[in-house]
This record gives structure tokens, C-alpha cells and sequence, in this order.
């Protein structure tokens, strides 16, 4: 049966369909949540600063540093700094989301905010259904992220070392996901040039660099390449397209 | 300082720094009418770069010169790649890859 737009445009069908996109992220959010309510609890901080904490930094894994600088009495130049250095990757996010964002009033601003790795990948990667607004599903992931995030946190601040169920490994389901983003951009992209330059650089800077550092460099050195070879790259899209 | 200011302080420069962070391309490109060309440009062609990048910034941790020499990880991937091609179920590769994982990291590879 063919769904009437009235229907396929309903927000109960829209959540339903942000429900099942954010699956993988709700299990490893909940979890890693989970994780950091327990850290930083036992640290000695009360269940209502977690709560704030992912409330208004939501970023995985500063947070956990910000638990060790806050208990060993961090200055306030050393946060800002770790924080910088932590989460510099951020700044390339927006560019692609900056067209469909500024047109969401009053949402513009949380989009920005809630612009997490994940959330991006889903954003970049989400299907979303023919006769849908996208900003509508973009925002509606983009709550429901925060929310298991939220949800994780208190979880594990409350419940702490009580919950009996061993869920190591469970953050596989975030590498699962970009696996199969990976895939699916491969087939839909003409050219391959921008992914085959990221993973070169991602693997060339890890061996040169290690996992602590390789991360800026990557990034910089393949936003640098693509700016270089972009007649190449919009050549190759185009001719594909012809031929 | 008390610990409450002290931590309130924290978390607001923390979140502060972050959230700019986010938003710079929306502070440099936000209010023009038209993207510069090379923005519109990265914005088109960087998502499947820093897809490739975050892949291995989430497999950075494998050790491959020591025992289990990333065979966990490797096996898992290979198994979400290959049920992905096989079936395009995002759900079914993505349950099946993170419960293989979970099992080997138990049983096949578990340290100590």
C-alpha cells in the first residue's frame, strides 16, 4: 500500500523512522553513557553534575578526561586547552550541514551544539524517505542522540556498579556503523578519490604518528588535498555521470 | 575554590569550547547568501573522507605486532562488510558484527 503524504509526513512516522536509524548509536550511547556515569560518580562527583555535564558538554570522550582534570583540580587554561585539542576534529563537521541548518529557526543552534561524531555519520549517511522534510528527521535524530546519551549517563550514575550485565565490547557497534557508512557512501560516491584520501592519510599519520596525535594531521592534510586536486575530483563525478 | 563553583566552571568552559568549536563553519559561512565555492566543495566531498578517518580513528587501538594481533576487530569488520553485502540490512550486519566481537573478546581472544 502507497502511504498518502499526510500519512508518510506524520511525526509519528517520522519518529518511528528516526527510532530505527539511531538504533546502533541509542546501544553504544546508552552504554558509553552508562560507563561515564559510573566514572564519574565514583570519582566522587554527585548523579546531578553528570547529568549537567552531558547535558551541556556531549562530547564522549572529553568528558571522561574532564572527570581526571576535574579531580586533580585542573586549571581553567589546561581544560580549555584539552578541550581544544580534544575536539579541534569538530571543526570540519558543520561544512557540509551548513545549507540545511541555517534554515531550522530556532533549531540552528541545537543542531550546531549537537553535532557529535556520531550524529554527523548518521546525518551525512540517513535515508530519508521520498516526500519528507530532511530537517525534520535531521533534528529528530539529533534529540534522540542526546537523549540516550542523557539517558546513559543518569543510568549509570544512579544505578553505578549495581548493573550485573557485562556489556564490554558493546562500543563495537559504533565501528560496525561507520563500517557500513563507509560502504554505502563507496557505492553511492562516482569518485572514490576522497575516501581512498582519507583512509591513506588515516593509516599513513597513525604509523608516523601513533593513535594519540594522528588524528589534526589526517584531517588537515586531506581537507588540503581534496582543495588541491578538486578539478580532479568534480572531473571524475561528471564524467562518470555521462558515461 | 569550592568544589561545586569550581566544577560549574569547568563543565561551562568545557561545553563553551566545544560547541564553538562546532560552530565555526556556521560563524564563517552561516549568514553569506551563497557558499564560497570551495566550501560548497568540502561540504560535498569531505563526509566520505572523515568517514574513512573515523574508521580508523575507532580501530587506532589495535595492537597489530601482539597477541591477538587485532584479530578480534579484524574478523568482526570482516563479517559486518560481508552480511552488508550481502543482505544491505544495516541492523542485521551491525547486531551481528558487535555480538561477534562481544563473543570473541570472551572466548577466542579473551586476556588473561
Amino acid at each position: 500500500m502507497v502511504e498518502s503524504p499526510s500519512q508518510s509526513q506524520s511525526s509519528g512516522f517520522i519518529w518511528r523512522f528516526c527510532l530505527l536509524q539511531t538504533i546502533p548509536i541509542a546501544s553504544a550511547y546508552l552504554f558509553l553513557g552508562m560507563a561515564f556515569g559510573i566514572y564519574m560518580t565514583e570519582a566522587g562527583w554527585h548523579p546531578g553534575w553528570v547529568l549537567t555535564t552531558s547535558m551541556v558538554v556531549y562530547a564522549g570522550s572529553l568528558q571522561f578526561v574532564l572527570v581526571a582534570l576535574l579531580a586533580s583540580g585542573a586549571s581553567f587554561l589546561t581544560v580549555a586547552l584539552m578541550t581544544l585539542f580534544i575536539n579541534t576534529r569538530h571543526l570540519f563537521y558543520g561544512i557540509g550541514f551548513i545549507e540545511p541548518f541555517r534554515k531550522m529557526g530556532w533549531k540552528y543552534p541545537y543542531m550546531i551544539f549537537a553535532l557529535t561524531d556520531e550524529t554527523y555519520s548518521l546525518l551525512c549517511s540517513v535515508p530519508v524517505p521520498e516526500g519528507i522534510d530532511r530537517r525534520k528527521v535531521y533534528f529528530r535524530i539529533a534529540v534522540l542522540d542526546h537523549g540516550y546519551w542523557l539517558c546513559g549517563s543518569l543510568a549509570g550514575a544512579l544505578l553505578g556498579r549495581a548493573v550485573p550485565i557485562d556489556f564490554a565490547g558493546i562500543e563495537f557497534s559504533m565501528t560496525a556503523l561507520f563500517v557500513i557508512i563507509f560502504l554505502n557512501q563507496w557505492k553511492q560516491c562516482r569518485s572514490h578519490l576522497p575516501a581512498v584520501t582519507g583512509l591513506c592519510f588515516g593509516v599513513f599519520f597513525l604509523i608516523l604518528l601513533g593513535p594519540d596525535a594522528f588524528l589534526l594531521p589526517t584531517l588537515g592534510a586531506t581537507v588540503g588535498l581534496l582543495l588541491v586536486l578538486r578539478q580532479k575530483v568534480v572531473a571524475a563525478e561528471s564524467e562518470a555521470a555521462r558515461g | 575554590m569550592d568544589k561545586h563553583v569550581y566544577t560549574a566552571f569547568v563543565i561551562l568552559l568545557a561545553g563553551g569550547v566545544t560547541i564553538f568549536l562546532r560552530a565555526c563553519p556556521f560563524l564563517l559561512f552561516g549568514r553569506r547568501q551563497a557558499l564560497p565555492s570551495y566550501v560548497a566543495f568540502l561540504g560535498n566531498y569531505l563526509p566520505p573522507a572523515i568517514m574513512a578517518v573515523l574508521l580508523v580513528y575507532c580501530l587506532k587501538g589495535i595492537r597489530f605486532n601482539s597477541y591477538p594481533y587485532g584479530l578480534a576487530e579484524c574478523l568482526s569488520v570482516a563479517l559486518v562488510v560481508a552480511l552488508h553485502l550481502w543482505k544491505s540490512n544495516s541492523l542485521l550486519s551491525i547486531g551481528a558484527g558487535t555480538g561477534c566481537y562481544m563473543i570473541l573478546i570472551r572466548t577466542v581472544f579473551a586476556c588473561g
